[in-house]
């Protein structure tokens, strides 16, 4: 589903963020990505949706050579791909519901069917009541779920959150992940960054371990 | 992708033209909202656009106006023919005949030198001037107006003719200074047309950069709309929609203007028009004047910002 070729990422300031990252995400599969702040997990997250592009090497995503892709098709990638962000990134002048409505609306889903599938995703996430306030009235947690009902209302095949629970209590946290669990179990792709050791512990999932922009480890699910 | 394998099938064909006109509504109605929610900057924007628009085309009206006055009077481009003082009245109607009998002249008219006097002495403050006189200097007169569209050389030729007959002194042609009058109005035409392509060119600018400031204020809002997906259409569409209701606006409001200016003047201009003698009514915008200001105003806001969106667009990207 997703496969790095030897990326490398290298920044206009010199940084070097990744150091010939190969590696392969399989359809259906949930997979964290940790490492210290600055190993390289967002650079590496945000190489899938197309919002950095590797200096060396090729991602592909669905066989599709990211590199190849023409500007005007990034909009069809990124529809296959949900982002869910730390700081939730909700537009703070509309409602829950029309923050959620908003990937319907970009691919022109009719009126009556996106007001079905936002509440089906609000109600999957336990905000069917909430669809009217506004975001910044919500809590931390809420505003997550918010982001992340915004993230699968399309249903993408791939879920990617670049650090989803970092501004969230362990119990929040929990609740989140089993989220993204279901959302695997219906085999969506998922792809989490998170530096929450424990956390992912308990998750028993794949865990692909960055240190300073290279790979140190790549653990496969049920070994811890 | 899979989709674009599907998407010929009629049914997807159907649904993409459903979702193409629900988009387009919903930025159209979209933007119109969003210029209602901020009615104190909406309305500044709209008033310098109107005021903008409101010249040119107050300048156009007046111009034509100018030109149905001076059209009026370019068919009145009568020969003065003076007679000689002292020809008899005896000659008069022989005179007259030889002008009535010109295929070239529309009509003929008389003005011996009592009726010349009895007009001078109407005037006011002639009337002490003309009682130091001891006789009546003035010489017969024979208006002579051309038949409609007459040619200039015709109508030369015709004075030269005049100017033969025994017994005429003098042949006036009242045309130099419409000659001069229509390469004024043709002046005036041309500054107008600069004027309108400047403040055009205004209008364009003040559409672009309002619009550029929109985009500025909505920056995360289209950051989030290019991660989640939305195509460069999608982004563009409501802020292309705003500048045209900008435009509507603004030409709406130039509308206004120039029909309050006129009600104001019309007064005045009748008031002038009778002491030339003529019964002229200063003309509005028809219907189809006032179509072409609103539809050239919508025009310039949509060029205005097109020209915003492209170049600001593209450089929001999502980080």
């Amino acid at each position: 589903m997703i496969r790095f070729d030897n990326v490398s990422k290298r920044y206009p300031n010199g940084h070097q963020a990744l150091f010939g990252i190969s590696l392969h995400i399989r359809q259906g599969e949930m997979v964290f990505v940790t490492g210290h702040s600055g190993a390289g997990k967002s650079t590496l997250l945000r190489m899938i949706p197309l919002l950095e592009r590797p200096t060396t090497g090729q991602v592909l995503v669905n066989g599709i050579n990211l590199n190849r892709l023409p500007r005007r098709r990034i909009p069809q990638l990124r529809r296959r791909v949900g982002m869910i962000f730390q700081d939730y990134r909700l537009l703070h002048d509309r409602s829950v519901f029309d923050n959620v409505a908003l990937p319907l609306i970009i691919r022109g889903v009719p009126p009556q069917e996106v007001g079905r599938r936002v509440r089906a995703a609000l109600d999957k996430v336990g905000l069917l009541d909430k669809e009217a306030v506004e975001p910044i009235t919500l809590s931390g947690g809420e505003q997550q779920r918010v982001g992340i009902a915004r993230a699968v209302v399309s249903r993408p095949p791939i879920l990617v959150a670049d650090e989803p629970t970092g501004n969230l209590d362990p119990e929040l946290s929990w609740e989140i992940m089993q989220l993204f669990r279901d959302f695997q179990q219906v085999g969506v792709t998922v792809v989490i960054a998170s530096h929450d050791l424990e956390l992912i512990r308990r998750m028993r999932q794949r865990v692909i371990v960055l240190e300073r922009g290279r790979l140190l480890d790549d653990v496969p699910a049920g070994s811890t | 992708m899979s989709e674009s394998v599907s998407r010929r099938s009629p049914g997807r064909l159907r649904r993409s033209v459903n979702a193409f006109a629900s988009s387009h509504g919903r930025a159209l109605l979209g933007s119109l909202g969003r210029l209602w929610r901020t009615p104190l900057n909406t309305l500044l924007t709209i008033a310098v656009l109107g005021v903008a628009l409101a010249l040119p085309t107050a300048f156009l009206l007046l111009l034509s106006n100018l030109q149905g006055v001076t059209a009026g009077w370019r068919t009145d481009a009568r020969l003065s023919i003076y007679l000689e003082p002292g020809t008899s009245p005896e000659r008069y109607p022989a005179l007259l005949a030889r002008f009535e009998q010109d295929p070239q002249v529309a009509a003929v008219s008389l003005i011996t030198p009592e009726q010349g006097l009895e007009e001078f002495r109407q005037l006011a403050g002639m009337e002490d001037a003309l009682a130091l006189l001891d006789a009546n200097p003035l010489p017969a007169v024979i208006l002579v107006w051309p038949a409609a569209g007459l040619e200039p050389q015709a109508y030369e030729a015709l004075a030269a003719r005049a100017q033969q007959l025994p017994g005429v002194e003098q042949v006036q042609l009242d045309r130099e200074w419409i000659q001069r009058l229509a390469i004024m109005v043709e002046l005036a035409q041309r500054v107008t047309l600069v004027i309108a392509v400047m403040l055009g060119v205004a209008v364009v600018l003040i559409v672009g950069n309002t619009i550029r400031l929109g985009i500025e204020n909505r920056r995360e809002e289209v950051t989030i709309v290019k991660l989640l997906g939305g195509t460069d259409a999608f982004i563009r569409r409501p802020f292309l929609y705003e500048g045209c209701w900008y435009g509507l606006g603004g030409g709406l409001l130039a509308l206004l203007m120039v029909s309050v200016a006129l009600l104001l003047l019309r007064g005045p201009a009748a008031m002038l028009a009778v002491s030339y003698g003529s019964s002229l009514r200063l003309a509005g915008l028809d219907w189809q004047g006032a179509g072409l200001l609103l539809a050239s105003s919508v025009l310039l806001g949509l060029v205005g910002s097109w020209l915003a969106v492209g170049r600001h667009l593209r450089e929001i990207e999502p980080r």
